[in-house]
């Protein structure tokens, strides 16, 4: 048993602060992009999601340049960028597709130009690596400190527009004859996105920031139709990637000999991705059975309108009684 | 500006490059394939760095990790979300480019100029297989050209004339993954994505003829990258800057023509609907 034991927990796994620091801050923005990921895979807006990412890292470019804090620079221009793209046009699909890809454009533009300056002037070794992937094994306890109160932050905003959100999702044209402020709450939402990102591109670096939010959301909505069920997946799908992750990183130190280690990133999103393509199988698997003819991403998105139908159901019956 | 060997390889790339931007890009703009296009050349520079690794050239790694990424976005879109594949295909080629890049000792700036770019760095012999791929990515284009552009615009009618709009897409990723592959290395892995997005979308504002619009684009990124290259040139900074924000700026003033030439339109166009 021991034996066993030490082959899967390398020692110092469990007495090792850096590993506690990742857990806790991994864990933390799993739960807080899973919750955020679910409505942005319902609405449509991974691309969004991704590229707020790289807005802020940008964000974190310029922040590092002018000496102001990372936290500042990555959220500020993240909850820009989602103003600039909300205010260029994201009512409409294709416009959406392409406001994003010209505030991504012009974001990496910035982050080009914010890095040329950094490192023509200090030679800080690492620092595009830091802000293209990240490393949750080198979070200090301020951000720790600043990623609890903005993840809080972007839940408490999710929650106070969920069912208006949900509803403007499914059917815009019936939340607006509702009277639901269609537009300003997929503002908020965007918000609410930029807040979630910012803070995960800080803590965990953009790759993982996409990883988390995509992933956990997509796989869950994949095996629940109801929206309450895939949160909950969704979070735990999440926190398992997280958890499983950091274990494996930390155990590939003592693969081979050359103790050279694997990045904590390759494991977190090797795990998200397996996740996904699994959760796939049993519709796959149902669509290879029935007739071949039917479009299997059209079926995806009609049982996405009933889990949101049925979600916005409560919503109805509120609005009925009163 | 001119006289120098290598501005004279940075002109020559620069222009293959903005061409084949141009034309590829309006198909991107037309069937809302942005983050497709962004995807495949993030992703592509995992290749990069993977090629690096093993010690081969890196336009091999680039080409091999690019047409694998369009490959994986195109087939698995047939099931699940779109951009949620595209995505999650996305973070998995950049994670395997951070494990290869924590086995490496590679140098920070040839990483930043891979992904920022560094076209005033092309040597003379770069630029036959970049000319080679764009002369392939042209070609491949005008062949599949009627079905892509009908595919594009109404699909219910090509898929109902016999289009294979799922072959179609396949080819269509496949292009924009050679694109890439060619100009990653020049322009680097994010600001081929501005070129093929806000050149061909200022020429749709401007026009709603396809061949046309084509022309415009390639006109629009031919400008863009020009005057990126004479800027970089003057004042040190670097290109992506340019490229990104010029781009930008195109299509902010396309946005702002077309605006305007429907204010002025209105008159003319509504007496006609009520007759």
């Amino acid at each position: 048993m021991h034996h066993v034991f030490t082959a899967v927990f390398e020692p110092g796994f469990f007495g090792s602060a850096q590993v506690h620091t990742a857990v806790a801050v991994g864990g933390l923005v799993a739960i807080v992009s899973a919750v955020t990921g679910v409505f942005t895979v319902l609405r449509g807006q991974s691309f969004g999601g991704h590229a707020l990412g790289d807005v802020s890292a940008a964000g974190g470019a310029g922040a590092l340049l002018i000496g102001l804090s990372p936290v500042a620079g990555f959220v500020g221009l993240g909850i820009v960028g989602a103003g600039a793209m909300d205010m260029i046009g994201v009512r409409r699909l294709r416009g959406r597709d392409l406001a994003t890809g010209i505030v991504l454009g012009s974001a990496i533009g910035l982050s080009a130009l914010f890095l040329h300056f950094t490192t023509a002037t200090s030679a800080t070794t690492g620092s595009v690596q830091q802000i293209l992937f990240g490393s949750i094994f080198v979070t200090s306890s301020d951000t720790v400190l600043a990623a609890v109160v903005l993840g809080a932050v972007a839940l408490a905003s999710l929650a106070a527009v969920c069912r208006p959100l949900l509803l403007s999702t499914v059917s815009p044209e019936i939340a607006a004859a509702r009277g639901v402020p269609v537009r300003l709450v997929g503002l908020l939402y965007m918000l609410a996105l930029a807040v979630s990102v910012g803070l995960s591109s800080l803590a965990i670096g953009a790759v993982l920031s996409t990883a988390l939010l995509i992933g956990p959301a997509a796989a869950a909505l994949r095996v629940t139709t109801s929206v309450a069920w895939a949160l909950v997946v969704a979070c735990l799908l999440g926190l398992l990637a997280v958890g499983l992750g950091v274990l494996l990183a930390y155990d590939s130190y003592y693969w081979g000999s050359s103790h050279l280690g694997l990045p904590v990133s390759f494991f977190i999103v090797g795990i998200v991705f397996v996740t996904y393509l699994l959760t796939g199988l049993p519709a796959a698997a149902r669509a290879g059975a029935g007739s071949r003819g039917t479009a299997p991403t059209l079926a995806a998105a009609e049982n996405d309108k009933i889990a949101c139908m049925s979600a916005t159901g409560g919503h109805r019956r509120q609005r009925a009684r009163t | 500006m001119f006289a120098a060997g290598f501005m004279m390889n940075a002109w020559i790339t620069a222009t293959i490059v903005a061409v084949v931007a141009g034309v590829v890009g309006y198909f991107v703009v037309l069937r809302g394939a942005a983050f497709p296009a962004h995807a495949i050349p993030k992703g592509a520079f995992a290749g990069a760095a993977g090629a690096s690794l093993l010690g081969i050239n890196t336009l091999i790694g680039l080409a091999v990790f690019s047409l694998l990424g369009a490959l994986g976005i195109g087939s698995m879109r047939r099931r699940g979300r779109q951009d949620v594949v595209t995505a999650l295909t996305l973070v998995m080629m950049l994670a395997l480019g951070a494990a290869f890049l924590s086995r490496t000792t590679e140098y920070e700036p040839q990483i930043y100029s891979l992904l920022f770019g560094e076209v005033l760095g092309v040597s003379t012999n770069q630029i036959p297989p970049v000319l080679l791929l764009g002369i392939v990515c042209i070609a491949a284009v005008a062949v599949i050209y009627r079905p892509l552009l009908l595919s594009s615009i109404v699909p219910e009618v090509a898929e109902a004339r016999g289009v294979r709009s799922h072959r179609v897409e396949m080819c269509f990723l496949v292009i924009v993954a050679l694109a890439t592959a060619m100009t990653v290395p020049v322009v680097g892995a994010l600001l081929i994505f501005s070129l093929m997005i806000g050149p061909p979308a200022a020429a749709r504002s401007l026009t709603s003829r396809p061949g046309l619009a084509m022309i415009a684009s390639v006109v629009i990124a031919l400008v863009t990258v020009w005057v990126a290259i004479a800027a970089a040139y003057l004042y040190n900074w670097p290109v992506g800057f340019f490229v990104g924000t010029l781009a930008a700026l195109s299509y902010g003033i396309g946005r702002g023509w077309a605006a305007w030439r429907r204010t002025r339109a209105v008159p003319v166009t509504t007496p006609r609907l009520t007759s």
